[in-house]
Formats: structure tokens, C-alpha cells, sequence
């Protein structure tokens, strides 16, 4: 599994920070998930894009209809991408979201 | 139980939402409010929007608050979209380019939930339904009114084509009453919301009328009787009958009260000691997927965890589950457990259960692949790390440990080799650590055959994979459901067999598969000879009844 969840990789402001992880929520991404990573994500300044499994268009993770419009099902590896002051924490806590099955306590 | 005799004209049939009887006025509900409104200038119009949306949202914020909890929850993905520019974006733009508001915001939401119904995914297609309440809720206050109450009398019977979440929170459900939907699906919001309350609920409605043969014609539009006065909703049997004869509804209340003597007598079974059959005790243990599973309500009448499977550990993202992290969730249903006994299945990955890290890739045909006990060998140092925190866990309480997918005899005196490696590095390194029994789970026809070889202290029968591997049926592929029968002879007389190889033995044999908990395979399971089934902590009140009306009436096989 560790091949599944990359840390967020990279430092410096501007650059884009990645991460990925596997879905492993029953359902796959349906409307529950989709609010709270769509609601975590908005807490971010950075620009934030999800895709799953290697789809071509990547999407923004704070639109709640694109975020459910990916039909993510499970164990689909949602990749996620940041850029901006906060990108880095922001796929941390996003990865963290999906690999703990979007827990009612969430951040 | 046939009902079908029971329906007369008036009847409908559809599939059960949410089990439970109604009998009230009934009440006929029409779709959205679809008035004229003119339209102003563009400016006029975006700003007419913007105010619904707002209104809208403080609406559903209004209702989330009083209903709460898993309402709640449901209601969040209407305040979610709107508030997701990326989806108000178009509309607002197609409003600047001359659309009128109303007209604009029904085309982006009609988009979407044509888009939703087209999903081959049900749960997904279910999600329309929301959207079409977030539209119509939104229209209703573009045309002026505020959304109206519904004036509903108490405890009636509610027919709609479909009915939003919102709508439902609306209805005043203390009374009792029912919910018909002519379209609707068991796994709509509304549904979890029924379930939740006890209210009955029944979806897809079609006519049973004598003309039409039943599930041929669906109703298109509202029921044929909209004017009629009362209803018999039956949540079980998944039918409306409307305006009906004193025979239905004496026919409907036999039913009603059948069924409710049936769920009060299977939750008072399961606080009696035990099971028994022919004088015989009947052990009734659960199966459990993960830790969370001992809070059902029905889990503390078993007498033991008959089957913990441990793959719920390989799930997480931080890499293979650690010892400690292991340890704990062990310790958990030992804790849970007292002195019952506690079954406890080491990682049966591979199959239709690959991991990464773990599992070989790319095999042809995974099922008969290295999986269960072959891959744990073939890892040792990742099985090590499970078998150090089961021999840790076994100081707590009574602990048996299964291997899945044992072949031969070698393969369990390799494993227990292992796990008796762990034990003693336990105990040299100063930890408390026991051997416990270990056993093997018997689901290959090869090991199935030759029961007498293992020497093992208990056998658990893993029906689901026996019976694939028997009838040579992949469980997974629907096209061969009714070959994959659990009750094919060869099964049955693998079951026996297996049993009474034990008996002579002095080892324990239960079965955990899904035929432990099908009504149909217990007296079978029985007659085989088996004394201990494992069924999911929801089944285990109806097996308890099976197995004490299989003894009530005598039906010894």
C-alpha cells in the first residue's frame, strides 16, 4: 500500500505538490465523500485538482458537482494536485481524508 | 409467502424500500410548481437567482437543523451545490447571454439529472432525486412562494412519483403513515430516511390490476385512482391497495399482524440460551468484518465470534498493518468476547481480494492463484508480524486461529511451524504470548476430501469458496448463479463428510459461509451433521428461529 499513498513531494512556493491515493470508501465517491472533500478542500487558499484513475481532465476539488460527476468507484486511485501557499498541506490532508474512508470527525 | 392472490383491481405492486404497514387516508402528491414567471433584465435576473439561492439554502439549513443526524448529513449535498461556483458558473452565464433565471437554472439542473438517471451505477442514479428537489425548491421560490407546507392528514398514505428528502422531512411521520413512489429506488436518500424511521416505504409501483399481468406495465403517470380516499400499504410484501374491501383489509391486517408477531418472537428467541435441535445444542456464532461490526444489537446474543476476518487491516494507506495495530484490534474482540471463543482468520488476501504490497499481480486466473494460507507462506515476514500479534492477543481470552485456503496437510504443520517461531521470540524478548489452537477453514475440495489428514483441534466449512470450487462456477460471474447452488448434492456430501470425520476425531466443525444464514440450507445443515453455524450478527435472530421451528415441528431430516 505504500506504493498506493506517495507523500507530498516538493517545497517551494509555485511549485505543484501531487499525492494519490487509493479510494477505499464502499461506495465509491458518492455524495457524502464528495461534500467533505470538497468542503476540506475549500478550507485550502491553493488551487486544488483531482482526477481518478488516470482520467485525462483533471478537475476542481472544491466543486462538489465536478467532484461526483468523476463517478469514482472503488478502489479507484484519486490522484490529487495543488499549487499555491498552502498546496502542501492541502493534499496532506486531502490524501489523509480518502485513506482514512472520510471519517464523521474530520478536520 | 405468495401475496399476490391478496391483491384485487386496485392494486399495485412495486419493490420494498422500507419493510412495514400502513393502513390511512390516502393522499396523492403532484410534482413541482411550474407557474408563469416573467422574466426582467439579464441584471434583474441573475439578481432574482442569487436571492432564491440564498433562500433556498437558509430553507434547507432550517430543515437539516430540526431533522438532524443522518437527514442532516443528506441535506448537506444540496447546500453543498449551492455553493460550488463551478456548477453556478454556467447558469449565471447563460443568464447574462439572455436566459430567463427560472429557465437558465432548470436546463443546469435538468443536464445534471438526466446525466445522474443515465449512470449505470443505481446509488448514483438515485442522487437525481436530490437534485430535482434542490430545482423545483429553488423554482418554487423564484415563482414567489416560499415552499408550502404540505397539508398531509395524519398516519396517510403518501403516493408521489417521486418524493425529495426535503419534501419528506416536511411530512409529519409521528402519526405512522406510508410512502407509494411510482419511480423512486430502495437506495434513494428518502429510503435511508424511511428505514431509519420505521416508516414503510415502497418504490416502482406498477399495476397488478387483472388485465395487466404483474411487473409487465409500469404506471407512467399517477395511479390510476387518484381520488381515492384510503390505502393499504404493505412495506413486506411491496403492495398498495387502494379504496379496499373489508376482505383486504382483513386479509391485509392478518398479514400486518403476522408479521409483526414474527419480529417480536425472533428478538425474543435470541435472549433464550440457546438453540437447540433434536436435543442438541446449536452453537450460533457471528462472523465479523471488522472490529465495528460487535456494536449490532443482535451481536452480544451470540455464543462466540466464529469468524474474524482480519483483511479489513490490509485496507489503510500506511503500509501493512504493524504489529501493535494489529494486537489492538485482536485484543478488542477477545475483550469483547469474555470467555466466549474467538475465531480469528489470518489475512486471507489474493482472489477477488488483492492488495498491494501483498498480492501476486497479474495472475490468470486469481482464484486458483497463490491466495489465503499459500500467500501468507510465501510472505513469512509479513505473516510473522500477524502471527506475533495473534500469539500476543491469545493471552487475553479464548482464541482460535484459522488458516484460509489449506491444501494439504504440509501447508498447516508449515504455518503452525511459523506461528510456534513467533511464540518462542515472544517469550524470549519478555512478552506475554500463548500458543493458541489453530485450525484450518476448509474450502479446497482437495483438503475437503482427505479431513482426516489435518490434525487440527476445529475445521470451519467456507461454503462460498467450496461450493465455487466444487461446481467449478466463479461466485463472482451472475451467469452462473443458479449452478453455484450451495445445496448441489456434492456440496452436501462434502459437509457430511466433513462433520463426521470430526466427530470421530474429537475436533469442532462449524460452517461460515453464507448458507449458515439461509433459512432454506439450515435443515440440510443440520441433517449433515453440523452442531455450530457462523452467520452475520443481523442474521443470527432469524437462524435462531429456524433452527427452533425446525425443532418445534419435529422436521428431523
Amino acid at each position: 500500500m505504500t506504493l498506493e499513498t506517495r507523500e507530498p513531494n516538493g517545497q517551494t512556493n509555485g511549485q505543484i505538490i501531487t499525492g494519490s491515493v487509493r479510494l477505499v470508501h464502499a461506495a465509491g465517491m458518492h455524495a457524502r465523500p464528495a461534500v467533505k472533500l470538497t468542503k476540506l478542500a475549500k478550507k485550502f487558499q491553493a488551487q486544488i485538482s483531482i482526477r481518478a484513475s488516470n482520467a485525462a481532465e483533471w478537475i476542481n476539488a472544491k466543486s462538489v458537482a465536478k467532484v461526483m460527476a468523476l463517478r469514482a468507484a472503488r478502489d479507484s486511485i484519486i490522484e490529487i494536485k495543488a499549487s499555491g501557499e498552502d498546496a502542501e498541506g492541502a493534499v496532506a490532508a486531502l490524501v489523509d481524508l480518502v485513506a482514512t474512508d472520510f471519517p464523521d470527525t474530520s478536520p | 409467502m405468495n401475496k399476490r392472490a391478496n391483491i384485487a383491481g386496485s392494486g399495485y405492486r412495486g419493490r420494498t424500500a422500507s419493510i412495514g404497514f400502513a393502513h390511512g387516508p390516502f393522499v396523492h402528491i403532484d410534482g413541482a410548481a411550474d407557474g408563469a414567471r416573467i422574466a426582467g433584465t439579464p441584471k434583474d435576473e441573475a439578481t432574482a437567482l442569487r436571492a432564491a439561492l440564498v433562500s433556498a439554502g437558509r430553507q434547507i439549513a432550517a430543515l437539516a437543523t430540526a431533522a438532524g443526524g443522518d437527514a442532516a448529513q443528506i441535506l448537506e449535498f444540496q447546500v453543498a451545490l449551492l455553493d460550488d461556483e463551478d456548477f453556478l458558473d454556467p447558469v449565471f452565464t447563460a443568464i447574462a447571454d439572455g436566459a430567463s433565471a427560472h429557465a437558465a437554472w432548470a436546463a443546469a439542473l435538468d443536464e445534471q439529472i438526466a446525466d445522474y438517471n443515465s449512470a449505470a451505477d443505481e446509488y448514483l442514479q438515485a442522487r437525481s432525486s436530490d437534485l430535482a428537489d434542490l430545482r423545483d425548491r429553488v423554482l418554487r421560490t423564484l415563482h414567489g412562494g416560499e415552499s408550502e407546507a404540505l397539508k398531509i392528514p395524519d398516519g396517510a398514505v403518501i403516493c408521489a412519483d417521486d418524493l425529495p428528502p426535503s419534501r419528506f422531512l416536511e411530512i409529519n411521520w409521528s402519526r405512522g403513515g406510508g410512502l407509494a413512489l411510482l419511480h423512486g429506488s430502495p437506495t434513494s436518500h428518502v429510503a435511508m430516511l424511511a428505514r431509519a424511521r420505521g416508516i414503510p416505504m415502497i418504490v416502482q409501483l406498477r399495476s397488478v390490476s387483472p388485465s395487466a399481468k404483474p411487473h409487465e406495465k409500469p404506471i407512467a403517470k399517477p395511479v390510476a385512482k387518484p381520488s381515492a380516499k384510503t390505502a393499504l400499504l404493505d412495506g413486506e410484501g411491496a403492495t398498495l391497495e387502494l379504496d379496499p374491501t373489508a376482505e383486504e383489509v382483513r386479509l391485509f391486517e392478518q398479514r400486518r399482524d403476522l408479521h409483526q408477531k414474527t419480529r417480536a418472537s425472533a428478538r425474543a428467541i435470541l435472549r433464550r440460551p440457546a438453540a437447540s435441535w433434536g436435543g442438541e445444542k446449536i452453537r450460533l456464532m457471528i462472523n465479523i468484518q471488522r472490529v465495528e461490526d460487535l456494536e449490532h444489537a443482535d451481536a452480544q446474543y451470540a455464543d462466540g465470534i466464529g469468524l474474524m476476518r482480519t483483511e479489513f487491516l490490509l485496507g489503510g494507506q500506511m503500509g501493512l498493518p504493524d504489529e501493535e495495530t494489529q494486537f489492538q484490534a485482536y485484543d478488542a474482540v477477545l475483550r469483547w468476547a469474555g470467555t466466549r471463543p474467538v475465531t480469528i482468520r489470518t489475512f486471507d488476501a489474493g482472489g477477488d481480494k488483492p492488495v498491494a504490497g501483498f498480492t501476486v499481480a497479474g495472475e490468470a486466473n486469481p482464484f486458483l492463484g497463490v491466495r489465503g494460507l499459500r500467500l501468507c507462506l510465501a510472505r513469512p515476514e509479513i505473516f510473522a508480524v500477524q502471527l506475533r500479534a495473534l500469539a500476543r492477543a491469545a493471552v487475553r481470552g479464548n482464541l482460535k486461529v484459522m488458516f484460509p485456503m489449506v491444501t494439504t496437510p504440509d501447508e498447516l504443520e508449515t504455518g503452525r511451524g511459523l506461528f510456534v517461531d513467533a511464540v518462542g521470540e515472544l517469550q524470549g524478548e519478555g512478552v506475554a504470548a500463548v500458543f493458541p489452537e489453530v485450525g484450518i477453514m476448509v474450502e479446497v475440495p482437495a483438503a475437503a476430501l482427505t479431513i482426516e489428514l489435518f490434525n487440527a483441534p476445529f475445521f470451519s466449512i467456507g461454503s462460498n469458496d467450496l461450493a465455487q470450487y466444487v461446481t467449478a462456477c466463479d461466485r463472482t460471474n451472475g451467469a452462473l448463479a443458479s449452478l453455484i447452488d450451495p445445496l448441489h448434492p456434492a456440496v452436501l456430501d462434502l459437509i457430511r463428510q466433513i462433520a463426521a470425520s470430526g466427530k470421530r476425531a474429537g475436533s469442532s466443525v462449524s460452517l461460515c459461509g453464507d448458507m449458515a444464514g439461509d433459512p432454506r440450507c439450515i435443515p440440510a445443515l443440520l441433517a449433515c451433521g453440523l452442531r455450530e453455524l457462523s452467520v452475520n450478527p443481523s442474521a443470527l435472530a432469524l437462524v435462531k428461529q429456524t433452527i427452533d421451528a425446525l425443532s418445534d415441528g419435529g422436521a428431523r431430516v
